[in-house]
């Protein structure tokens, strides 16, 4: 844990800086190479959240001779970058079916903005995702992981069959590479800011 | 806690003590809710009664030192996140942490921060 704060000597001035963490959230189906991503771009680290199971999972997961099951463990990708001793940035990558959105829902508050990682073999794995960010007014941006020999699509193809706004953008990317990591992130901070710039402040017509 | 002499079961043969076991069975925690990435950090009161806290809360008031997040704190105690909220609420009413939600949390990530995000990202 070393964010540079913790001067025994009590000299630093930064010690009363504000630690500021950001996130971003990272979804996509199931081996679709979020893992990857995470690992190529920050320091990837193991986190679960035991979940007590709600109604809504119990009618999904069986729990047939498990009876006394009440929680379920989900693993998250989670990954940390230091951009400076008082800013990190948090990516933490969820799966993307329905049934985890109850995780979203916390991870998505006051998050940056969220990538959705897509591969153009199987598109309607992403709807989920796309469908959460748009309903919730999230910032986001697809990839879409380019994994060898697979067909390389338009992305205006792509763009046609997830019905995407015209503005939104689609990055290409190979989630195995640190630099291709770093542009998508990129992708989308530059996009969050674009939109940002158009919305006027509150108070202000 | 890696490195300890019970821990001869390998991580295949999943935990030996439910993670809720270690929260008296308490799935929610109490007082104000907590974000993933809120800052952690111990404050300078004493522990009055050391033989109260388990030893998981006294790994995590370890961790808290320097200042650090609820999901930095899970990953290294390898707990779940719900258990590490418990254990964290129950040190925050002792007194023994303080739990900040950083500030570009509470609204909409400004303009200038966002350039220093973009900034950072490009001199990875």
């Amino acid at each position: 844990m070393d964010y540079g704060v913790s001067d025994p000597a009590g000299g630093s001035p930064r010690s009363q800086g504000q630690h500021r963490a950001i996130k971003i959230l990272l979804a996509g189906g199931f081996g679709v190479g979020k893992t990857t991503l995470v690992g190529a771009v920050s320091e990837i680290r193991p986190l679960r959240t035991e979940e007590p199971l709600t109604e809504g999972s119990l009618r999904t997961d069986s729990t047939a001779g498990v009876e006394g099951k009440t929680t379920t463990t989900v693993a998250m990708d989670f990954g940390r970058i230091s951009l400076r001793s008082d800013l990190v940035l948090y990516l933490f990558g969820t799966p993307g079916q329905q049934r985890f959105w109850f995780m979203w829902d916390e991870l998505a508050i006051g998050a940056l903005g969220a990538v959705v990682l897509a591969d153009t073999r199987r598109l309607a794995d992403s709807f989920p995702a796309i469908d959460y960010f748009e309903r919730r007014e999230i910032p986001f941006i697809v990839a879409l992981n380019c994994f060898d020999g697979a067909h390389r699509y338009d992305t205006e193809d792509v763009r046609m069959a997830l019905d995407l706004e015209p503005e939104l953008p689609i990055v290409l990317c190979d989630a195995r590479s640190r630099e291709s990591a770093k542009d998508v992130l990129i992708a989308l901070v530059e996009h969050v800011l674009m939109t940002a710039s158009e919305e006027p402040l509150s108070g202000i017509i | 806690m890696p490195g300890s002499d019970e821990r001869w079961l390998d991580a295949e043969a999943g935990p030996v003590v439910r993670p809720y076991a270690l929260t008296q069975g308490r799935t929610r925690h109490t007082g104000e809710s907590f974000d993933l990435v809120a800052t952690v950090m111990t404050t300078r009161a004493a522990i009055t009664d050391l033989g109260s806290l388990a030893p998981e809360h006294m790994s995590v008031l370890q961790l808290a030192r320097a200042p650090t997040t609820v999901a930095d704190i899970a990953s290294d105690v390898d707990l779940p996140l719900g258990v590490v909220r418990i254990i964290l609420a129950d040190l925050r009413e002792l007194g023994l942490v303080a739990i900040r939600t950083p500030v570009v949390m509470a609204e909409r990530i400004d303009k200038h921060t966002l350039r220093e995000v973009l900034n950072g990202l490009r001199g990875l």
